[in-house]
């Protein structure tokens, strides 16, 4: 192996620099799953009758579905009744009412995160509801965006505060009956984010949640939904790490965006979950279906999610063109290292006319690191006009990993134009020759070579969010911004 | 400034440069001719320290350092700069990103506060138009859809700002048109100095028109067979390698 190949190995083998443990109390349901865990975490959120017979209905669903065969991923089978579906951070009370009520310990981590609450809601405008593990903790600038009617709260507050939107757009998107895992979720889910945006508001911050997995063995279970009424527009930012655990973790969220006549959704996620170690040990497994619906004539949604963590990932964030004019986008930049599996991409299922859909899919594999782009372009009878382009570049770090790609393009209107581009390229020992031969350290080389080829999803980042995904990107390779 | 002794370098077991010597000085241009596979090229990826090249005995000295014992990036930070014959393709990543790191971090070396990105700008402008190159050319990204002229006014532009002390270009006047070539020569022209040592290595005597070189060698399987002033180069022009290889045959028989 020449002296360039060892770097290269060195610099994409560091460690995982968010593995840590917060030791807080949690309030766990028993491990497994049957009705009454369900019945039980119901509980729990106090939660009204429909919720109850919602989840049940799922679980029932659940029980007669199998695991997904088909993805390019390779694990061992999971225990399903062998996880807890529920923890929350213990409180004093009922739960907490301001920052100071937050557990100290609990804020701590989201330093060492570099996600400093007090400072953000100060400096950066960004509201943030943040999920630890199952309960949201801490939601911000609420008052300010309820002025405007916008509602930005936890899935369970939405629940007992909003019920008539929850009952009229849950599972309308991604139904309970949709995949293995989404049905999983549905009956599991414990908390997530609600957002609802009023006709013709313009959402003055990019709002923002955290996820973290922290209690072992807890799977967790997230439910997003966000509403855009007719000309609204809304970003929103999710961003997530993990501390570091042995085991294997679940993970199976489900996002569901509703965007109804002329509205915009823009939905951005930067994933930076553990993993698992250099030998293929532990890290996250993430299941996760998120989908939009441009039920709207003229209505826009767009995913940019920035995929550097978990052992597993199975992610295919989908638009489903409803409305004529409807406009659907998909950025990825996907990075698998160490013996990392990710098998992602999305859907663009056309239905309305003069439909558009673009889909720029960056795949980037180090190690032993194993990365799919899987995608489907779908145009129904009904979308005259419709436009598709789909870009699918690969790049590959050192001589062990994999990178493979999937399309799949169903075309049934003959007006359709649909085009796939291609391309599998790899970092050299030539480019890194070059830079080095200018003075520039193999490490920033890396990192230089690496943000260039994701340079056009970056720019579909909101500016801050650009910054945290070079730096996610930056601890994934090199253990430092380049 | 650099003294080369009886170097052998072998790739993938076959040896490609066979008691190579060379001692260039400070202020000196030297010409490498020799014809296809003679070596010259990894005579000059070798100086500028590519990987996967297997050195079986000699050594090199550069600025009494052991230059063989010394990283790539060391060897540039210390003023060693090889202009590519195939420069390689870099996309999303900017000329301005890559130079400004590269200058800093050479800017640093030699105990030089970095250039901000206005300064940098500054030089930018300045260096590009004594090549006659546009500003948009700072944001392409690096060689990346450049046609072959470009590539190698790249290579020119890298080295006017970075300065190098010891300076090898590999085969720079291939695909160059004659005004780039004129250009290209001037720039290397206005870089010679008592201070910087400048190494051609080519397979036509058309760029040794342009930029007279101190000192011709012919290089012919791993080694430098005939040295000589500049006539050399135009000796061989007329005769050939065919010519200096029999000569230097005969020698041997005598």
């Amino acid at each position: 192996m020449s002296t360039a190949t060892k770097q290269l190995d060195e610099l994409i083998g560091r460690e995982y620099q968010h593995g840590f443990y917060s030791p807080l109390q949690t309030d766990s349901v028993p491990r497994g799953l049957s009705e009454d865990t369900i019945r039980l975490i119901s509980a729990k959120k106090n939660e009204p009758e429909f919720m109850l017979d919602w989840r049940l209905k799922a679980y029932q669903h659940w029980l007669t579905m199998a695991e997904p065969r088909w993805a390019n991923l390779h694990h061992p089978p999971i225990d399903y009744q062998d996880i807890f579906y529920y923890s929350a951070p213990k409180s004093e009370k009922d739960g907490p009412h301001s920052l100071t009520d937050i557990d100290p310990e609990l804020l701590r981590t989201y330093e060492k995160l570099g996600i400093p609450l007090k400072e953000q809601e100060v400096l950066a405008g960004v509201a943030v509801d943040a999920v630890f593990d199952s309960v949201s903790v801490a939601t911000t600038f609420k008052e300010k965006l309820a002025e405007l009617g916008i509602i930005f709260c936890p899935f369970s507050e939405a629940v007992h505060k909003h019920p008539d939107l929850i009952q009229q757009y849950l599972g309308t998107v991604v139904p309970y009956t949709d995949n293995f895992y989404a049905s999983l979720n549905s009956a599991t889910f414990s908390d997530g984010s609600f957002c609802y945006i009023p006709p013709d508001v313009r959402c003055p911050m990019e709002l923002s949640t955290y996820f973290r997995i922290n209690a072992k063995n807890t799977g967790q279970f997230e439910r997003t939904l966000i509403i855009a009424d007719e000309n609204a527009y809304v970003s929103y930012l999710e961003g997530c790490t993990a501390p570091m655990r042995d085991e294997n973790q679940l993970h199976a969220a489900v996002v569901e965006l509703i965007a109804l006549e002329g509205a915009r959704i823009k939905y951005a996620t930067v994933q930076n979950w553990y993993p698992g170690d250099k030998q293929g040990r532990g890290g996250i497994y993430n299941f996760v279906t998120k989908r939009g619906d441009c039920r709207g004539n003229n209505s826009h949604i767009s995913w940019t999610q920035v995929e550097t963590g978990s052992a597993i990932t199975w992610k295919y964030p989908s638009v489903i063109l409803r409305g004529d004019n409807a406009i659907g986008e998909f950025y990825s930049v996907a990075l698998t290292n160490y013996f990392q599996q990710a098998d992602t991409g999305t859907k663009m299922i056309h239905i309305g006319r003069n439909t558009k859909s673009t889909v720029l899919s960056k795949g980037i594999s180090a190690g032993h690191g194993q990365n799919s782009y899987r995608g489907l372009i779908k145009v129904l009878p009904s979308a005259e006009n419709a436009r598709n382009y789909t870009q699918c570049d690969s790049l590959l770090l050192g001589d062990k990993c994999g990178a493979h790609t999937f399309p799949y393009i169903e075309v049934k209107n003959p007006s359709a134009k649909v085009e796939h581009e291609a391309s599998t390229s790899r970092i050299g020992e030539d480019q890194l020759f070059y830079c080095t031969q200018r003075g520039i350290s193999t490490e920033d080389a890396v990192s230089m070579i690496v943000s260039g080829f994701c340079k056009a999803v970056f720019q579909e980042l909101p500016m801050e969010f650009a910054v945290e995904a070079q730096k996610l990107l930056g601890v994934s390779l090199e253990g430092s911004t380049g | 400034m650099l003294t080369i002794n009886n170097l052998h370098v072998a790739i993938d077991g076959k040896e490609i440069l066979r008691g190579l010597n060379l001692n260039v000085n400070a202020g000196e241009v030297h010409a490498i001719m020799g014809p296809n596979g003679s070596g010259k090229s990894t005579l000059a990826q070798v100086l500028a320290g590519r990987e996967g090249y297997q050195i079986t005995a000699g050594s090199a000295y550069y600025m009494e350092q052991d230059l063989l014992a010394m990283t790539t990036e060391q060897r540039a930070r210390d003023g060693v700069f090889l202009a590519f014959q195939y420069p390689v393709e870099i996309p999303g990543v900017s000329i301005a990103l890559f130079l400004k790191t590269a200058l800093n971090t050479i800017r640093k070396q030699r105990g030089l506060p970095e250039l901000d990105a206005i300064d940098f700008l500054n030089l930018m402008r300045n260096k590009m138009q004594q090549l006659d190159m546009d500003e948009s050319f700072l944001s392409r990204a690096v060689n990346d859809g450049f046609s072959g002229g470009e590539k190698k006014r790249n290579e020119i532009l890298q080295m006017t700002v970075l300065e190098p002390k010891l300076l090898i270009l590999d085969e720079t006047d291939s695909g160059l048109d004659i005004d780039a070539l004129k250009l290209v020569a001037d720039s290397v022209n206005s870089m010679r100095n008592p201070n910087r040592a400048i190494i051609l290595v080519t397979h036509y005597q058309r760029l040794l028109d342009y930029i007279v070189p101190d000192l011709v060698h012919v290089l012919l399987q791993g080694r430098i067979i005939k040295s000589g002033g500049a006539a050399l180069a135009r000796e061989l022009e007329k005769h050939g390698y065919g010519w200096v290889e029999a000569e230097s045959t005969s020698r041997q028989v005598a």
